[in-house]
């Protein structure tokens, strides 16, 4: 890729000619605010709040979709450029309840975090609210539409990445809204509850019911792991508040899934501190489950196989693994079945 | 004039009638971009956008429903609920604002006791605002099921309303 | 017949021009919609029938054509070679009319214009003021052309500008014709025509497709020329196009109409068929090798989809919803391929400047706009219509001379010009030439070409607020400041025209309108201030009386006018008391009636119905 000669707040760079604006400007260490952009979706230049200035450009220009090009001079933190942010800032928050209090996403919010940089207490401009009914029509997926800010990630996101299209822009103007069609719910919808809507909503519009409650962004701690349920290897942060997993994301950018998660690397957690959990091997003893040592346990498989095998022969043995355990665990386990039992019945789930 | 947007529900084919659908949908087959125009012609047919019409246009032609429902709640021209007998048409054009629209809408609605954008619970009237329709000269317009009624006052907006409420709501009397 | 080469085109020209040559007489019916409103299509059939009955059919050419302009005096007839224009007709004296005019060479007195200051009837049209000043390049021919006739177009030598221009001249001795006769888009903002062909024409295309776009979304309201444009001369509309095909290099347009507009949706068809069958159109036009076909796509109702992101979302079946530029669609546009985008106005002048040649046409307007503008000029004014002047021509010309001036000897206070984008001009700048630059110096702008007039009975507060509302209604929600600001904007002049105004909206009225222009993604946004910008400029002592004095100095606002009887006046006839929806006014039979304040809602019901005009507003 050809690179272009830029100047931002008058410091020079050289970026790749197919850079946005808002990219050069991080990788010169220059942070511009955002609320539309997710860098999983393409850019949309809705919120306003990423303008800067360009010289000879007669408005301010939104740096998260314009392009870069040859000699661009960009300014991101004149006067200008703080004021018409700060009028946006105001203008969503005086449609926006000012329930930061006792709202989920306090600590993680993009808006809230905005209104503290820019210092926006009480907006200037006062009118009418909308009043939506809170929605929760199921298990996972709380929408809180009196909070939602128009940005379209959530429209987005679930056509341009899942490729489902739950929702589209409702109405349009002051009432436009993202929504289901005919305000169906979610289960109604062609929904997987990936949750990946969730995952990118700025504010706390959308939220993992199951994860409500539980802990603010300051209050857990993130641990980085593989996703679990299957092998593409997802990275997952999981939400640990007193030694529990309370929620989990995924690093946008990051890994093969690049941030994004299905239905069970989002929500499929509830097993490990459900008491029905078994954490010892059981044999059955007389018709009674019996905890036993790992030992034991192991020695009544090897055991019982033998036996199986020596009356009707290898091939009447046969292996199912499991997406769940990694591709060497798979590899391994193939190996027992065809060198050490003998026979070729292996399958694993990922094709049931 | 204009004929064929004359009042009478009966112009249009019931909603469980499918087989104008499937004709649209295969006459526009193969040409994603067309679904404006499939909107038209299912207005035409239907009189509005039926949710379940919608549901077979997005399963028949491969649209996702949201897709239609945004774009059907975007458009000021499709209409999601079934129309009253009589549609009434104020424009509010800049040429009819200066000349007292403001004063035809307040009396339509004080009459017909319904804001612009809906029909009557008896689903006798549709009431519109329409953005201009381009007969300036003759402002202000009220437009009552494809008859233009021009330079308009609110009182004669009384009159006109009052064939419609009273006389067995034909309006047919002037014609 | 099929057209094969630039002979034949002539041939054929020629030989419907014979053909009409062989009448002596024509008349011309307005059918534009404004007319067809007035019922000029009785006015039509009656025409047909009494030429029919008076045995004239081998005399005269009838034609029933698209707008001529004059649409306050609808039905309009005009006859031919005479040049009587009659205004104003009734059907069941059309045959009287013919009789007098053409069997007995004279005039029928009662259906002649009268001119409204010296009450003097005008016998020829071409000496009625309205027209006497318009220079009508465009809406000139209108009256010779029924737009669902072809030949009508090529008997004006139709389509010969197209032929020219693929037999005889290369792309870019195209594009600099257009340079040279400083052509710039009708369409609102003025950008220079050619430059924008030429960036698309040199744009790089992924699979070499090109496309072109006629913008017929016209949707400012009050103005109406583009319609009228379509619907009486589609041909031209088409042949521009062609011209602008082959200069770009674009193989396939589109026509973007609005679904309001069902004549001028049904003559494009027509003239679309017509122009493939003739092989004007469609593949090797004419034998020239050139290939370039036009297909109509019809808009749902959106003001929004008059810019040009939201448009081509639009044809492409999405919600239009504006999307950042750049990329121009001139780099990207339809389907992420070069797209040149311009507006009937500016298409219909392209056949012309190859017509009458690039210095010719520059020869008219003023250094930096050339050729005419079409306004349509409604609002308070006698004369309402689409009028077609020279650039350069000054308000107080067209709204006086052309437009005859406010009716009623009610007092000038604005012009309106822009649409929704645009502003409101005042009497002091009533002498300002009417070009791209001297209207945007005093914080208007050309637009489309809506002009709406207003006297002193317009409160310049309520004319902000509609603006303010129907660009609220219009914003396609999709970026904050025009979604939120515009609500908020309207808010506060409602605020205002209710009574409860405070001097700190006014302030607030100029942050909101400062920063939802600085910081908006699309032209609406970006210019929907405008209203609120240039009523504050100019009449910012209106919303002082507002807010300090709580009067509508023009007595429209509702809440801050009290609707009084004059004793003098009534003779007590009763018909306001009866009107009036909430039974506020009373008196006796025959004596002065009063309105009760109390239970007044201000509808002015009462107003319109007082024929002793003893009703007022305060």
């Amino acid at each position: 890729m050809k690179s272009v000669s830029i100047t931002i707040d008058g410091k020079a760079v050289e970026v790749p000619a197919d850079y946005t604006i808002l990219q050069a400007a991080r990788e010169a260490g220059i942070s511009i605010p955002t609320l539309c952009h997710d860098e999983r979706l393409e850019p949309f230049g809705a919120c306003r709040v990423c303008v800067v200035k360009v010289e000879g450009a007669r408005a301010l220009l939104p740096a998260c979709a314009t392009p870069v090009s040859e000699g661009m001079r960009i300014w991101t933190d004149l006067e200008e450029v703080r004021r018409a942010r700060r009028t946006v800032i105001e203008l969503l928050l005086s449609d926006h309840p000012n329930d930061c209090m006792v709202c989920e996403r306090s600590g993680s919010c993009e808006l809230q975090d905005l209104a503290y940089e820019y210092g926006v207490r009480e907006p200037r401009f006062q009118g009418e609210r909308h009043t939506y009914e809170v929605l929760d029509d199921n298990p996972l997926i709380e929408r809180d539409y009196n909070k939602c800010i128009v940005c379209g990630r959530c429209v987005r996101i679930c056509r341009e990445v899942q490729g489902v299209g739950v929702y589209d822009f409702i109405n349009r103007g002051f009432d436009a809204i993202p929504g289901t069609p005919y305000g169906r719910s979610l289960p109604e919808t062609p929904c997987e509850f990936c949750g990946q809507c969730v995952s990118t909503c700025p504010t706390g519009a959308l939220v993992s019911i199951p994860y409500k409650g539980k802990g603010r962004a300051w209050q857990v701690t993130k641990v980085r792991t593989t996703c679990p349920y299957c092998g593409c290897g997802c990275q997952v942060d999981l939400h640990v508040r007193d030694g529990k997993v309370v929620g989990a994301s995924s690093p946008v950018m990051v890994g093969p899934g690049q941030g994004n998660l299905c239905v069970k690397g989002r929500y499929g957690y509830e097993f490990i501190h459900h008491p029905d959990r078994l954490t010892r091997p059981m044999v059955r003893k007389g018709g009674e489950l019996v905890e036993v040592s790992w030992d034991e346990a192991l020695d009544e498989v090897a055991g019982r196989l033998k036996e199986i095998m020596e009356e009707n022969g290898p091939d009447s043995v046969a292996f199912l693994c499991s997406a769940r355990c990694t591709n060497e665990e798979n590899y391994l386990l193939q190996k027992l079945a065809r060198a050490v039992v003998g026979t070729n019945n292996v399958d694993h789930c990922a094709r049931l | 004039m204009e004929a064929e947007n004359c009042h009478c529900m009966q112009r249009f084919v019931p909603v469980d009638d499918l087989r104008p659908l499937e004709e649209i949908v295969n006459k526009y087959r193969g040409d994603k971009s067309a679904v404006i125009s499939i909107f038209h012609e299912l207005h035409e047919t239907y009189g509005y956008l039926d949710e379940k019409i919608m549901e077979e246009l997005a399963r028949r032609a491969g649209y996702q429903l949201s897709q239609l429902y945004g774009l059907a709640t975007f458009y000021t021209q499709f209409r999601l609920e079934p129309v009253g007998e009589h549609i009434i048409k104020i424009c509010h054009g800049t040429a009819c604002h200066v000349r007292n629209a403001q004063g035809l809408i307040d009396e339509a609605e004080r009459t017909l006791g319904i804001r612009p954008g809906q029909t009557s619970p008896d689903r006798k009237f549709t009431l519109e605002t329409v953005n201009c329709v381009g007969t300036c000269a003759l402002a202000p317009v009220v437009v009552v099921d494809g008859k233009y009624h021009g330079r308009m006052t609110p009182s004669k907006m009384q009159k006109l309303l009052k064939q419609y409420t009273e006389k067995g709501g034909t309006g047919e009397d002037e014609d | 017949m099929r057209i094969d080469s630039p002979a034949a085109l002539e041939r054929y020209c020629e030989e419907v021009k014979e053909k009409k040559a062989k009448y002596p007489y024509r008349v011309s019916v307005c059918g534009g919609t404004g007319c067809q409103a007035f019922n000029c299509l009785e006015v039509y059939e009656a025409l047909v029938e009494s030429i029919k009955e008076n045995d004239l059919e081998e005399e005269v050419e009838l034609k029933l054509t698209g707008c001529h302009g004059f649409c306050e005096m609808g039905p309009l007839m005009y006859f031919q070679p005479m040049g009587t224009f009659y205004a104003k007709v009734d059907p069941k004296d059309v045959n009287d009319i013919v009789v007098a005019t053409i069997l007995q060479e004279g005039e029928v007195e009662k259906y002649l214009y009268r001119d409204p200051v010296s009450g003097e009837k005008i016998h020829h049209r071409e000496e009625i003021p309205f027209y006497k000043k318009q220079v009508r390049l465009l809406l000139g021919i209108n009256h010779l052309i029924r737009p669902q006739v072809i030949d009508d177009y090529l008997a004006l030598d139709g389509y010969k500008a197209l032929a020219k221009v693929l037999f005889e001249m290369t792309p870019e001795e195209v594009i600099e014709a257009v340079e040279r006769a400083g052509l710039r888009g009708r369409g609102g903002a003025g950008f220079p025509t050619a430059r924008k062909w030429r960036i698309c024409r040199e744009a790089p295309s992924p699979d070499g497709i090109k496309y072109i776009i006629c913008n017929a979304d016209e949707g400012d309201p009050g103005a109406y020329m583009d319609r009228s444009l379509l619907e009486g001369n589609p041909h031209a509309v088409i042949e521009g196009m062609a011209i602008g095909a082959y200069a770009i290099g674009a193989c396939e347009g589109y026509v973007y109409v609005r679904h309001e507009y069902p004549l001028a949706l049904r003559n494009l068809l027509v003239a679309l068929d017509q122009a493939r069958e003739m092989n004007l159109l469609g593949k090797d036009i004419m034998g020239s090798g050139f290939d370039f076909d036009i297909k109509v796509a019809v808009g749902g109702g959106a003001f929004v989809c008059g810019e040009e992101t939201a448009l081509i979302a639009s044809i492409e079946g999405k919600r239009g919803m504006p999307r950042p530029r750049p990329p121009y669609p001139a780099v990207k546009g339809l389907w992420g391929r070069p797209t040149n985008i311009n507006n009937v106005e500016t298409w219909e002048n392209v056949p012309l400047i190859i017509r009458m040649g690039p210095e010719k046409f520059a020869e008219i307007g003023t250094e930096n706009s050339k050729g005419t503008k079409i306004f349509s000029l409604v609002g308070k004014i006698n004369n309402t219509g689409l009028v077609e002047v020279p650039m350069g021509i000054t308000l107080r010309e067209i709204i006086y001379d052309i437009g005859g001036g406010i009716p009623g000897n009610k007092a000038f206070k604005a012009v309106q010009t822009g649409g929704p984008s645009g502003g409101c001009i005042p009497a002091e700048h009533l002498d300002i030439q009417v070009d791209f630059e001297s209207l945007q110096g005093i914080g208007s702008m050309m637009g489309s070409g809506g002009m709406i007039v207003m006297d002193e009975n317009t409160c310049m507060v309520d004319i902000a607020k509609y603006f303010m509302k129907f660009l609220c209604e219009e914003s396609c929600g999709k970026c904050v400041p025009c979604r939120v600001g515009t609500k908020r904007m309207l808010e506060i002049l409602t605020k205002i025209c209710d009574g409860e105004g405070t001097p700190e909206d006014l302030e607030a009225l100029e942050v909101l309108a400062a920063d939802i222009k600085a910081a908006s993604l699309c032209a609406l946004g970006g210019t929907a201030p405008n209203p609120v910008l240039t009523t504050l400029r100019y009449f910012r002592h209106e919303y002082e009386e507002h807010i300090y004095n709580k009067k509508c100095p023009a007595g429209v606002c509702p809440a801050l006018i009290t609707i009084k009887i004059d004793p003098e006046k009534c003779n007590g006839c009763g018909a306001c008391a009866k009107v009036c929806p909430v039974n506020a006014i009373s008196g006796e039979k025959k004596q002065p009636h009063v309105v009760d304040p109390e239970l007044c809602i201000r509808c002015k019901v009462c107003m319109d119905r007082c024929r002793q005009e003893a009703i007022y507003a305060e």
